[in-house]
This record gives C-alpha cells, sequence and structure tokens, in this order.
C-alpha cells in the first residue's frame, strides 16, 4: 500500500502529545471509503489528525492531451468517462462550452431535454450520495441498496433514451443525439411522481437518526468566506449558507424559466451538506415537473449545426453548469482548426478537495472518512 | 464583455497607475476579453481585484503552451498600448468570478518570458486558496514554476517523472507498456529501442 517508502524514511520523528510519537497512516489507495483510487498521508496524534495531505494521479490519463489531438466531438464519449456517475452533466458542460466558442444555437426542444436529463443526473448523484455516505458511516449495505433501485430505476430511463445506462455520449453541439422515444416522457412523469415518495421514506430514516447526528453535526465546518476563498462550489458552498447556483447566479440553458429554490444550510458540517442534498432532490423534482409539461414539440438539434468538418471560429470560451458536485467547467481555446488547441475541464471534485486537510485538522480519523465522504469526489474526474 | 472588461481595466488603472495591465481581444463569439498582467504586479492586481472590486472567487487557473506566439496574437490580440507577443511562452489562464455581484468570467492572463529557463509566474496560493492543486497541476503538466507556492510538487503524475506532458512539442515514450502483440508502427517504434539484430 506504500507507494512512496521516503515519505516514512526521511521524515523527522515526531512527537506528540504526552510524548507519544506521532503515527503516520497511509490511507487508500485501495480503501472502500475513498471513493476510488484516492489516497492520504494522514498523521495522527493518537486519534487525533494532525496533518493530511492528499495523494492524485492514480487515475490519471491526461484526459486533456488527449482531447487536445482529436476533434471536437470525439471528446464527447469521453466526457461521459470523467464523472462516471453523472455523465449527461459533463455532456451538457462540454456542449455548452464548445456552442459558446462557436456561437451555436440550441433548439427550444433541446433545451427542455437537456434540463430534464441533467436534473435526473442530479438525483441519480444525489442519490447515490446517502448511499455511500451512510456506508462510511457504517451503515454498510442496506441504505446503498436502496439507493442504488431508485437509481436503476432512472438509468433505465437513460438507456431506452440513449441505449446505455451511464456512458450515454447523448449530447451534441445544437441539441441532443436523438429524440425522446415514444412514451418516454410518460415514463419519465411517472417517476417524477413516485420519487417523492422515495424521498420521504429515506429522510424519515435518517434525519432524526441519533447515530447520524453524533456523526455528522458540528463535524467539518468551516467559514464561509474560507470556502469561497478554496474555490468551494455546489452543495459543499450552499451547506455553509453561501448563496451561489449558477442555475441562478449565471444561468445557462433555460434555467430562469423554471421557478425553483436555492436550498441553504446553516453551519457547513457534514449533517447540513446532507440535508442540503436532500433539498435539492425536492427542488429537482419541481423542474422536472415544469419541464415535462411544458416539454414543446421541435427540433432536438440545431439542423444548421455541422458535424463533420466542425471548425469553430478562432478564440476561446470558458463555460461553466451547475454540476450535481459543484461547478464544472470547460475552458477550450480554437486556432480554427478540427481540434482544440486547448482543452481544460475544470473538475468540482478535484479543486473542492483544496480545503480537505482544513477541514479535517484536529478531529478524529474516523471524521476524516464522512468528511471526504461528504465532498462527493469521484475519481475519474479528479484524475482525468 | 467589452465594455464590462475594459471598466475593470480602467477601475485597474486609476487604483494601480504603475501596474502593466493590457486588454486582449478575443475574436470569438464568446467575446470573454482577457487582462494581460505583467509578472511583477500579479499579486498587487488579484488582491485589489479581489478585495476592492468583489471578485472573490478564483474559479478555475489553467495553462497553455504557446510555442508558436502568432497562435497567441491571434486567439487573444492585444489592444491599445499591449504589443504582440515575440517569442513562444507559456501562459497562465485565470477565471475570476464574483458570487456576491454575481459577475464573471473575468480573465487574467499571465506569461513566462520564454519556454525553458524563464518559466516563472508568482503564485495566487496567497490570494486564493482554490490555486494550489491547480497551479500544482500546471507545474506538473506544462512546467510552469509558481513563485512562493506553498507546496509546488508534481500532483498528477509521479515524482520521478521527468517532463511534462501537456506541452505541445512533448514527445510520448513508446515503451511504457509491454506490448503483448506489437504491429506496425508500433513495431517500428518499438524496433528503436533495440540494437539492430545482426
Amino acid at each position: 500500500m506504500i507507494s512512496d517508502p521516503s515519505m516514512f524514511s526521511s521524515a523527522p520523528v515526531l512527537e506528540g502529545s504526552d510524548d507519544d510519537q506521532l503515527l503516520r497512516v497511509s490511507l487508500g489507495p485501495q480503501h472502500p471509503s475513498t471513493h476510488g483510487v484516492f489516497r492520504m498521508n494522514v498523521v495522527l496524534d493518537g486519534e487525533t489528525v494532525v496533518s493530511l495531505k492528499p495523494v492524485f494521479g492514480y487515475l490519471h490519463r491526461n484526459h486533456e492531451k488527449i482531447a487536445e489531438s482529436v476533434t471536437y466531438l470525439s471528446s464527447m464519449p469521453y466526457t461521459d468517462r470523467l464523472d462516471y456517475i453523472c455523465p449527461l452533466s459533463n455532456n451538457w458542460a462540454y456542449a455548452n462550452a464548445v456552442e459558446k466558442l462557436a456561437g451555436i444555437e440550441v433548439p427550444e426542444r433541446a433545451e427542455y431535454m437537456r434540463v430534464i436529463l441533467a436534473e435526473l443526473t442530479r438525483l441519480i448523484n444525489h442519490t447515490a450520495f446517502m448511499g455511500f455516505i451512510l456506508g462510511d458511516m457504517g451503515a454498510w449495505g442496506s441504505a446503498l441498496m436502496y439507493a442504488f433501485r431508485e437509481r436503476e430505476l432512472i438509468l433505465d430511463l437513460f438507456e431506452d433514451l440513449t441505449g446505455a445506462r451511464m456512458m450515454a455520449n447523448f449530447m451534441r453541439f445544437g441539441g441532443c443525439r436523438n429524440d425522446l422515444p415514444d412514451g418516454w416522457a410518460g415514463k419519465c412523469s411517472v417517476l417524477v411522481d413516485d420519487y417523492g415518495p422515495f424521498l420521504d421514506e429515506m429522510e424519515k430514516f435518517l434525519v432524526g437518526n441519533e447515530i447520524l447526528l453524533v456523526r455528522c453535526q458540528d463535524v467539518g465546518q468551516l467559514p464561509a468566506e474560507k470556502l469561497i476563498n478554496g474555490g468551494i462550489t455546489g452543495p459543499m458552498l450552499r451547506a455553509a449558507g453561501v448563496n451561489y447556483d449558477i442555475r441562478k447566479a449565471d444561468p445557462y440553458g433555460i434555467y430562469e424559466r423554471f421557478n425553483f429554490r436555492i436550498p441553504l444550510g446553516e453551519k457547513g458540517d457534514v449533517y447540513d451538506r446532507i440535508m442540503i442534498r436532500f433539498l435539492e432532490m425536492r427542488e429537482s423534482l419541481k423542474i422536472l415537473r415544469q419541464a415535462l409539461d411544458q416539454l414543446p414539440e421541435g427540433d432536438f438539434v440545431n439542423p444548421k449545426a455541422k458535424i463533420r468538418g466542425f471548425k469553430p471560429p478562432v478564440g476561446e470560451a470558458y463555460a461553466r453548469i451547475e454540476g450535481p458536485k459543484g461547478e464544472l467547467g470547460f475552458h477550450l481555446i480554437s486556432d480554427g482548426s478540427v481540434n482544440p488547441y486547448r482543452y481544460r475541464v475544470r473538475p468540482p471534485s478535484f479543486i473542492n478537495l483544496t480545503l480537505l486537510e482544513d477541514m479535517c485538522l484536529g478531529l478524529d480519523l474516523a471524521d476524516v472518512v464522512i468528511i471526504l465522504g461528504s465532498i462527493d469526489i469521484v475519481l475519474g474526474e479528479v484524475d482525468r | 464583455m467589452t465594455a464590462e472588461t475594459e471598466a475593470i481595466l480602467g477601475e485597474i488603472r486609476a487604483a494601480l497607475p504603475d501596474a502593466a495591465v493590457s486588454m486582449l481581444k478575443n475574436p470569438g463569439p464568446a467575446a470573454q476579453h482577457s487582462l494581460l498582467v505583467g509578472n511583477h504586479d500579479l499579486l498587487r492586481v488579484a488582491t485589489f481585484l479581489r478585495d476592492q472590486v468583489a471578485f472573490d472567487l478564483l474559479s478555475n487557473v489553467t495553462g497553455v503552451d504557446w510555442p508558436d506566439p502568432k497562435k497567441a496574437n491571434a486567439s487573444a490580440a492585444p489592444e491599445g498600448e499591449g504589443s504582440p507577443a515575440e517569442d513562444g511562452f507559456l501562459e497562465a489562464v485565470y477565471h475570476l468570478y464574483s458570487t456576491s455581484k454575481r459577475v464573471g468570467p473575468l480573465v487574467l492572463r499571465a506569461r513566462t518570458a520564454d519556454r525553458d529557463q524563464q518559466v516563472q509566474i508568482p503564485s495566487l496560493v496567497s490570494v486564493f486558496r482554490s490555486a494550489e492543486f491547480q497551479e500544482r497541476e500546471i507545474f506538473d503538466l506544462f512546467g510552469i514554476q509558481f513563485a512562493g507556492h506553498p507546496d509546488l510538487r508534481r500532483i498528477l503524475m509521479w515524482d520521478e517523472f521527468v517532463d511534462h506532458p501537456m506541452r505541445k512539442d512533448y514527445i510520448a515514450p513508446d515503451d511504457y507498456e509491454y506490448e503483448p502483440t506489437p504491429h506496425d508502427a508500433v513495431l517500428e517504434k518499438a524496433k528503436r529501442h533495440y540494437p539492430a539484430e545482426s
């Protein structure tokens, strides 16, 4: 497990309180609670964390370099593999950036389809999150099973639409790849109606659960200014009471048309982060209901958008969306050729880890696991 | 976007008259223009933007390799007093947003003098903590040295790795992995690693 022996040999002898020696623990990279191949070099004084250094790169494949050597559209399937829990949000973020770069219009129906798919993806992400965070707290199995049962129903919808449960490769520059199949909107509507009762049930088991309260309350909070300065975005930031959701603050797509609220936390501890995600799912259901009711007929892709030999004009663009994990942005520079000169992913899970050490210092090792769980990372996106 | 960027440039010039800041025009439809900041003034300008203009969120930091300055001048064209780049350089691009005023992105750029020897840019970690891992990533993949970074190590590649893979002239090694069935181009490349059979 120790891939870097020098970290142990060259380290000075550390002394903790009460003349005890400090203990260095290499947590990961194959540890179930690190959510993937992620490692933390933790220094413990007894049970208390005195230093925590994350180690990245076990899943690095230089996605950006690969994207710079292929055409714009060829990167679309690869964006599915960044945050593989939420492929459709990644698709949208990339399509959004290319549309900004080349100035492509998106037809109305495609915008609605995108909103529906992105909000379903948010439901998937937050539902799976509930299962994983409870697993981190020791409720291994049951919670995740119920979460994945619901997730699978949404994945069935995705399979009907895109042909794949997860690796959708569905968005195109100027719209989507294909239209909704017959009856899809009806099935989605049934799912949206049934999701509320599932959330009620899950919340009933969780909100007042004593173990959850004891483990999560007053753990891992930081001042809001520090979180903003550290680039933390998404539910993590809103749990600390900062009203910053890109769907409202810098609207993209057609989010301005929908009536929904931004849930905010008070303390920003792990408990708030869990509850924020519950409330966000309820708001997503509201958006889904409105979008399904308003879904217009029309083109699912801009007929003028070019697929073969697509060359955006010289220039650059940075576009971002409110992904389920935070601000997901793409920065593209075009030199007028068929492949991007520079292709950059702004990965929310990677940047949300910036303040991991600050959140964990002075807490127990067991708290590190749930703080990491509450950040909600996916290593496909962290390491790219 | 043009007017907003110009207004911010005016504010910077009024508050920091000796700072080297010029505007670069983005010719594309996105029209996200950027401000090129001199390396000596980067920290001052960033602090000013954070404290006085409320750009409190440094969302994205990224590197760009420009071996050909013509391409750089085309996609970010100098305006007014700015002079076009003449040699190849490495560039750090910063995207700033304001969470209170809800405006952005404000794009800042900082450039190194060349691509080999003088590759320093001041680190913004002391102003924006979110730059910490992103600057490490740029150091790792592009080789920009961020002066003043508290912990400038490789982040995605392993410590023993020598080159910077995101540079345009990077040549991928071809003997990384065992190739079970060498064929065609792979076979040709692999031959270079072994002495010719006689």
